[in-house]
């Protein structure tokens, strides 16, 4: 799913209507939120001083079979000739599993006990579209549409500041979406200066000015944000020289290396010790309808490279080692090829949670690919389990009262 | 009537110099206002940007197994596509009608459709001449713009049949065009989608096509109304409803008066009364207490940023280069707001969400672009101020343009200033 349809899916959450919202209320700028290094925590933690949590949002709905390889399982073969991956190139997590052989880095997170992998996880009675079901997941609502995203309910029930949840993607996700308030929506885009134009000149453009009407002052701040961030990934990269720097392009469909530039812009934030409790970050282009192998893989790539980069980075500091990433799409896909050597929307599919503070392992059951329900997976897992865990474990936080029909099991992949 | 001219000059029209200002204020604020929305006599601006023949849409008569005369339409369907972005863009700068112009931008943004899904100059541009024809009518326009080929394709309303109904356009029809959210039931849109079966595009004919064979006949209950409901039948019960009116007001408000403030109650129910007359509603919107009081709120389109400063600046697009022209629409695309392409069936952001750090660098980028067009004469901070009618520099802003003596980077700093981004 590109950014039109991420908007689209804004709108159809419905949490686009506010007139706050609408005018643009979550967008901080980067200068404001980098330089919110408040020594009081946002949003206390009802349990005492929480973690961090970084949610990775695919989009478009990623093949989970092609994820976590089923390769020991002949109907895995069997159902999608063209796309499956041959025993022998797995990278092996057990005698059943596998990762894809594009994610090296996070095979080695594996080994280090880092990465645990929540297998079949969905809800009852799937949704295939991709707005629907996304809602669903940010929502973590599968009875019916809510307004709010869960993060948003989290936000409001702890009064939180407004840097407290922070998105990095083109257009604040509803997740992010409370009744009375709203995470904030940070653009990372177009960060060098043309040559000829002094930065000094922008930067002094970009002072505001106390007479002045509040939307010049925050075209003004805009400029102080260009030169900020310029600044701040420049030194990002000069850190880890593996990271991919700006996009050239400014199409803004969330693919490229947008991932790992906006996960860079995290791991300054949190070793600049920014309150943020909650990040919220993105990749594009999962709906793999066709030709799906090249275009899967290329994705997969691109995710482990910056996931690899983002964890390693997070044992430098201490702040680091609290922060948990968890990572999910909307649904998986069919387990049968379609004609075009793609796959169509599917159900249920793999989460990743990884961090310091992750128990490494598999969670949860593998989903039949016999016993399926009208040709998809059954999922084993409710993804509420997932976002209650770590509600109760990074945020300190009651699941219960953010998350409707929370049944009160904790999965134990988190250290307390 | 009082009221400051060049704020009506500005959220009107799109970009008017320090001279045009000072004009407007010896004719006064009613008489402009009438001029502004019906402007005497024909459109001699833009007989200088006449509307593009493409001729047929380069897939009519291709054969689906044929690769490579496939490939071939799709290059030359892209070089239309960007040849009828240049052409408006032209056509905003060069145009006598700006308020009739930028009124065609405005519903350009809410029957939001983009080139590209539908691809086909042919039908965007047909699309945008049925906006155009129909600007100054509510109801006539919502008539033609629910069987218009471009925005059935853009909405999968083609895909919309008896067997197997597709909900799309029926619900934006609802939420985005003529209701807005929460004034109406799923019911309603289920019943309505079915209104809508049966329409199908004629792409060498530029036409939709209505197939009995796939409509749903029979009775119908939308929004409590029971009936053979078809396309005309289902628009003429949506405009009847009391929300449709003010939801329109309401939309007008947002993009010329505030996108952060709702419309005032007596303002909005003014409107109402010259509906569907869409010039009569804006003629209440702008003779309104409350839109005056709205100065300094609203952040340009990034279309009408660049579009005021090339009016300003006497910039022709047409007689930049193609390569130049190309650059400067990726720049809009850069900014958000390529025309013809608006992000989703929504249609543009607004207010502080043209203000991203991302923006900021295009910006930069465009308006050194036009600047660079430009031979101008030594300039002074004052006569850059007179040339994109800002009324005063703030201190910060002529401290920077004090400091600088190349004229094109005075201009280039002047129309990046955050004073000329708001109006």
């Amino acid at each position: 799913m590109d950014l039109v349809t991420r908007r689209r899916f804004l709108l159809a959450s419905g949490v686009a209507a506010g007139g706050a919202l609408a005018a643009g209320a979550g967008a901080i700028s980067f200068a404001e939120l980098f330089n919110s290094t408040d020594p009081e925590p946002a949003a206390p933690a009802e349990g005492g001083a929480g973690g961090t949590l970084v949610l990775v949002t695919l989009y478009g709905g990623n093949d989970g079979l092609n994820t976590v390889i089923p390769y020991a399982d002949p109907a895995y073969r069997k159902a999608r000739p063209e796309l499956a991956y041959r025993s022998k190139d797995v990278l092996r997590l057990d005698k059943n599993l596998g990762l894809n052989p594009m994610l090296r880095g996070l095979r080695r997170l594996w080994s280090d006990k880092r990465l645990a992998i929540v297998l079949g996880a969905g809800y009852p009675r799937p949704d295939r579209s991709h707005f629907r079901s996304m809602d669903i997941w940010q929502t973590a609502s599968p009875a019916g549409p809510v307004s709010t995203g869960w993060v948003g309910r989290w936000l409001d029930g702890t009064k939180a500041p407004l840097a407290a949840a922070v998105s990095f993607e083109p257009v604040l996700p509803p997740l992010l979406v409370g009744r009375t308030r709203v995470g904030a929506c940070v653009s990372y885009r177009g960060l060098t200066l043309p040559e000829w134009v002094q930065p000094d000149l922008v930067a002094a453009l970009g002072r505001g000015q106390p007479d002045e009407p509040e939307m010049q002052r925050r075209a003004a701040a805009s400029y102080q944000d260009l030169l900020t961030m310029e600044r701040v990934l420049k030194e990002a990269e000069q850190a880890d020289p593996a990271e991919p720097g700006s996009e050239s392009s400014a199409t803004g469909t969330g693919g490229g290396n947008a991932l790992a530039a906006q996960l860079a812009l995290v791991t300054r934030c949190i070793e600049k010790g920014v309150p943020t409790r909650v990040y919220s970050v993105s990749l594009g282009g999962f709906d793999t309808h066709a030709q799906e192998r090249a275009g899967h893989e290329a994705l997969l790539r691109q995710l482990d490279q910056a996931l690899t980069a983002f964890v390693t980075a997070l044992g430098r500091t201490p702040a680091g080692r609290d922060v948990t990433v968890v990572v999910y799409s909307e649904f998986g896909r069919r387990v049968r090829a379609n004609a075009s050597d793609g796959t169509d929307h599917g159900t249920a599919g793999p989460m990743l949670v990884l961090g310091p503070r992750v128990v490494g392992g598999l969670y949860g059951e593998q989903p039949s690919l016999t016993d399926l329900d009208d040709g998809d997976l059954k999922a084993t897992t409710d993804f509420r389990a997932v976002f209650g865990t770590v509600l109760a474990t990074v945020l300190r936080a009651d699941p219960a009262r953010y998350i409707e029909g929370y049944r009160g099991e904790l999965l134990p992949f988190l250290r307390a | 009537m009082a009221g400051d001219v060049a704020l009506l000059l500005r959220r009107a029209g799109f970009g008017p110099t320090a001279a045009e200002i000072a004009a407007a204020r010896q004719v006064g604020y009613a008489p402009t206002l009438a001029t502004l929305l019906t402007p005497p006599g024909p459109d001699i601006g833009a007989t200088q940007a006449p509307i593009p023949a493409f001729g047929p849409d380069p897939y009519v008569g291709v054969r689906a197994q044929d690769q490579r005369a496939r490939a071939q339409a799709d290059e030359r369907r892209r070089s239309q596509a960007s040849a009828l972005g240049r052409w408006w863009l032209d056509r905003m700068t060069v145009s006598s009608h700006e308020a009739i112009e930028k009124l065609v931008f405005f519903w350009h943004g809410h029957w939001a459709t983009s080139i590209t899904k539908v691809k086909s100059a042919q039908l965007m541009l047909r699309h945008h001449r049925t906006i155009r024809d129909n600007a100054g009518d509510v109801a006539r326009l919502a008539h033609r713009m629910v069987v218009d080929p471009a925005l059935v394709y853009w909405l999968d309303g083609h895909l919309n049949t008896r067997q197997a109904p597709n909900e799309n356009l029926a619900r934006e029809l609802f939420e985005l065009f003529l209701l807005g959210i929460g004034r109406y039931d799923e019911a309603d849109v289920k019943r309505a989608a079915q209104a809508l079966t049966g329409w199908q595009i004629d792409l060498a004919e530029e036409r939709s096509v209505f197939v009995p064979s796939r409509h749903r006949a029979g009775v119908k209950t939308v929004l409590g109304v029971t009936g053979r409901l078809g396309a005309d039948e289902l628009v003429d019960l949506l405009l009847r409803d009391r929300a449709c009116p003010r939801f329109i007001a309401s939309r007008l408000w947002f993009r010329y008066a505030s996108s952060a403030r709702p419309i005032p109650e007596d303002v909005r129910e003014r409107m109402v009364e010259a509906f569907p007359n869409t010039l009569a509603m804006l003629r209440t919107l702008f003779e309104a207490e409350a839109f005056q009081a709205t100065a300094g709120t609203m952040v340009k389109q990034p279309v009408e940023w660049l579009v005021g400063a090339m009016r300003q600046l006497r910039v022709r697009p047409r007689l930049a280069t193609t390569e130049t022209m190309t650059q400067i629409l990726d720049g809009l695309s850069g900014l958000g707001q390529r025309p013809f392409a608006p992000p989703s069936v929504g249609g543009w952001p607004s207010g502080a969400a043209w203000l991203t750090s991302a923006a900021a660098h295009v910006r930069l980028r465009l308006a050194a672009k036009l600047a660079r067009l430009l031979v101008p004469d030594p300039l002074t901070p004052e006569d850059v101020a007179h040339i994109l009618g800002i009324d005063r520099w703030t201190d910060r802003t002529y401290a920077v343009l004090r400091g600088v003596t190349n004229a094109r980077l005075l201009l280039t700093l002047g129309m990046v200033s955050p004073e000329y981004l708001v109006t």
